[in-house]
């Protein structure tokens, strides 16, 4: 006997939450329990009260899954809303990413040159390497990431995928 | 301004606020100040159980038999991990719950102090919601809002964490005002244009059949009686998952009996045939469904659910109402009258259930020497219908025997653990049923194996003088376990065989229970009877046939239309994929 898989598909969510201890615990243990994905989680306050914060999750799965995955958040008693932005349309997605890049003559050139084109700024420089900071959507990213460790990559950290619906209205 | 007062008075006087008149608990060091409290009022009655599991079975038991939530009182660490399995069982069958447990100060947490354990961690998964209280000022809105997540919506348990230094130290204590809540909102009322949708699918439906569960309990006697009502003006046939059993008496016209992997033939292929399925308050669950891909191939589905995460969990459906089962029935037939609906001429699809009605699925062997464990429970039946008592199981051969041949006719009479099938369950449940139903018959139909689960709680029961009566389908065998070894193992009885067992009648009677051992089908009645006469708790060895099994069945793997029957070939060996399902 074989284990079968389902094709799967990525979706970004929007999740605002009471601001309560063991809130990000209740969240990502419920997507273990249940044996969802998590590609991708960010949490910070966004109330000027310190109340409510927003997580935003990617996540894969079948179109059933995803389903379950937002009914299932839904019921979470701390959760307030949580919106599919995939589902709901258009949507704008960040990220931001510290890239750091060791190298001497040309190929500090090149990266310099490559952080130029991706509107990468220098954070931090030695003799010897940048920092860079560099935003965009995910796949900007990644081939930003790419096209570095053919240079000379060292280390990456990234925050996570941030998102919002485009257009005036709130999620 | 009224006077502080500790974390602990505190505590009582919000459970008091909210009706709490009974307790199921275990003291401890984490609880002490709780249970001086306790010591110093009159108004809450403290049920000391042997085993904190059996607590949590208790507050189902008189949860399930009377509406109200059932509350739970354990100490940290030990206390409150041997309370998950019942806290689990509450999660999985929808079960009101609020378990307070101790832990230790708050500045010892984390730091693997005596009896200390992760319990908000732990339970965060098993309970609808959970607290830990930091705060003594906190305790009084916590408890509140606790009793009112664990009793709406669709219900479930709800731990409640309570450092004793917060039980010690002092605040003020008002009882707060409805409860408004800022991010829990479950949605009650049902969208009337889905129930207008929903009224027109069963009018024009040609083979509609009702599939009820156990939302219609958990929704108050009410809904019960409107399913009858539903039932009648459509014409359609009703059947019930193992939870909803008593919401359709088994006495009506329309009654098919008990669906799913134990189900009547019947109920299974009425599923199977119907172009309408109507879910009510039931969730779709492996047990009812068989196989999937092949699970009521010609139906639309309407699914009624108070949880919107049960809507398309397994089965897709055609349209889906979130809301109170029993709200949406009533508005049902108030539509359905409105526009004056008849019934429609079902008579093709009655003729079609009569012909599997003749099968009589639920026949099975008589015999002159041996006890049959199904004809135990229809003399049980038998004996005990009129004073309508509230049957209580543990898990098993036994409790499928039980919810195929004991007839229910109301709800809230039937208690057992579905969803997570528990054994140890019955015996703890029927002492809170009887706490909760003084003057109620309270029967535990168990199982030799099941019982030794929680046998301790014989002396619960003989402490609070609570008559309930275990009936003890002796057969020596881990039933069900040995079922699925025939089937499925080629009966390979690995490890299934009850060895060594006590005698349970004098086992009983070292407990100051009376005990009755009745080993010949001429004695069945004359036990019973003798069981009944008794003014006090009883336990009865009933010796049954050891290699019975119990049928119909839906194997694993397979579809509604699939069922084994009593006569069918049952030893043999299973495909990897059979043997891989639950």
């Amino acid at each position: 006997m074989h284990i079968r898989t389902a094709p799967s598909e990525r979706h970004t969510l929007s999740v605002t939450v009471t601001n309560e201890p063991g809130i990000l615990a209740r969240i990502a243990g419920m997507f273990s329990a249940r044996g969802y994905n998590i590609e991708s989680l960010t949490v910070a306050d966004i109330s000027d009260d310190d109340m409510i914060s927003r997580i935003t999750i990617v996540t894969t799965g079948t179109p059933a899954v995803i389903e379950q995955v937002v009914a299932q958040l839904d019921r979470l008693v701390p959760v307030h809303k949580v919106t599919d932005l995939t589902v709901l349309g258009d949507h704008v997605e960040r990220e931001l990413a510290l890239v750091k890049v060791a190298g001497v003559g040309d190929q500090r050139i090149e990266a310099l040159r490559l952080a130029d084109v991706f509107r990468a700024n220098v954070v931090d420089t030695t003799i010897l390497s940048f920092v860079f900071e560099v935003t965009g959507n995910s796949i900007k990213i990644d081939r930003f990431i790419e096209l570095m460790s053919e240079i000379g990559l060292v280390e990456v950290a990234r925050a996570g995928v941030v998102a919002m619906a485009r257009g005036k209205e709130a999620v | 301004m009224t006077a502080e007062q500790s974390g602990a008075d505190i505590l009582i006087a919000a459970l008091c606020d909210l009706g709490v008149d009974v307790i199921f608990g275990y003291p401890g060091g984490a609880v002490l100040p709780i249970y001086d409290a306790i010591f110093k009022q009159k108004r809450i009655k403290h049920i000391l159980v042997r085993h904190e599991q059996a607590a949590t079975h208790a507050a189902e038991g008189y949860a399930r038999s009377t509406g109200k939530p059932g509350v739970v009182l354990v100490t940290s660490g030990p206390g409150a991990t041997n309370a998950v399995t019942g806290i689990t069982d509450a999660l999985m069958d929808s079960i009101p719950m609020v378990v307070i447990t101790g832990q230790v100060a708050t500045h010892l947490i984390g730091s693997d102090a005596f009896q200390e354990a992760d319990t908000v961690g732990i339970t965060r998964h098993c309970t609808k919601h959970n607290y830990l209280v930091k705060s003594p000022d906190a305790l009084g809105d916590i408890i509140h809002e606790a009793f009112h997540i664990a009793t709406s919506g669709r219900p479930g348990p709800v731990v409640i964490d309570i450092p004793k230094d917060v039980q010690v130290a002092t605040a003020r204590y008002r009882k707060p005002g409805p409860i408004n809540h800022k991010s829990y909102r479950p949605q009650i009322k049902p969208d009337i244009s889905l129930i207008e949708a929903a009224v027109e699918m069963i009018a024009a439906a040609e083979r509609p059949i009702l599939y009820t569960g156990g939302g219609i309990i958990n929704s108050g006697p009410g809904a019960a009686q409107i399913l009858r009502e539903l039932a009648r003006i459509t014409g359609a046939p009703v059947t019930s998952t193992l939870m909803g059993l008593g919401a359709y008496p088994a006495s009506g016209e329309a009654w098919l009996g008990m669906l799913g992997m134990h189900g009547t033939y019947e109920a299974n292929w009425a599923m199977n045939q119907a172009d309408l399925i109507v879910c009510l308050g039931a969730r779709f669950d492996d047990r009812i469904t068989g196989r999937l891909d092949a699970f009521s191939p010609k139906s639309k589905k309407i699914h009624f659910d108070i949880d919107r995460s049960s809507i398309n969990k397994t089965v897709r459906v055609d349209l889906a109402v979130v809301g109170d089962v029993g709200r949406a029935m009533e508005d049902m037939v108030k539509i359905w009258k409105s526009r004056q609906h008849q019934k429609a001429d079902l008579s093709a699809w009655w003729q079609r259930i009569d012909e599997w009605r003749a099968k009589k699925s639920l026949s099975f062997p008589e015999s002159k020497t041996e006890i049959m464990p199904q004809a135990a429970v229809r003399a049980l039946w038998a004996a005990t219908h009129k004073k309508n008592p509230i049957i209580t199981t543990e898990v098993g051969q036994h409790q499928m025997w039980a919810a195929q041949h004991f007839d229910f006719e109301s709800p809230n009479k039937w208690l057992t653990s579905g969803g997570l099938g528990t054994m140890g369950y019955g015996l703890p449940a029927a002492i809170g049923a009887q706490l909760g139903n003084p003057n109620t018959l309270v029967i535990d139909i168990a199982g030799e194996a099941s019982i030794q689960m929680n046998i301790q709680e014989l002396a619960t029961a003989r402490q609070y003088r609570l008559p309930v009566k275990i009936f003890i389908l002796n057969n020596e065998y881990m039933g069900m376990v040995r079922q699925w070894q025939e089937l499925t193992y080629s009966s390979r009885y690995s490890e299934s065989y009850s060895d060594n067992l006590p005698d349970f009648v004098k086992l009983g009677e070292a407990y100051g229970w009376k005990g009755i051992r009745i080993e010949h089908p001429d004695d069945l009645a004359s036990g019973i009877k003798a069981m009944l006469d008794h003014d006090g708790p009883v336990i009865v060895d009933c010796m049954v046939a050891k290699l019975a099994n119990c049928f119909p069945m839906i194997p694993s793997g397979a579809s509604h239309v699939e069922m084994m029957l009593g006569d069918d070939k049952v030893s043999g060996e299973m495909s990897d994929e059979a043997k891989a399902l639950v």
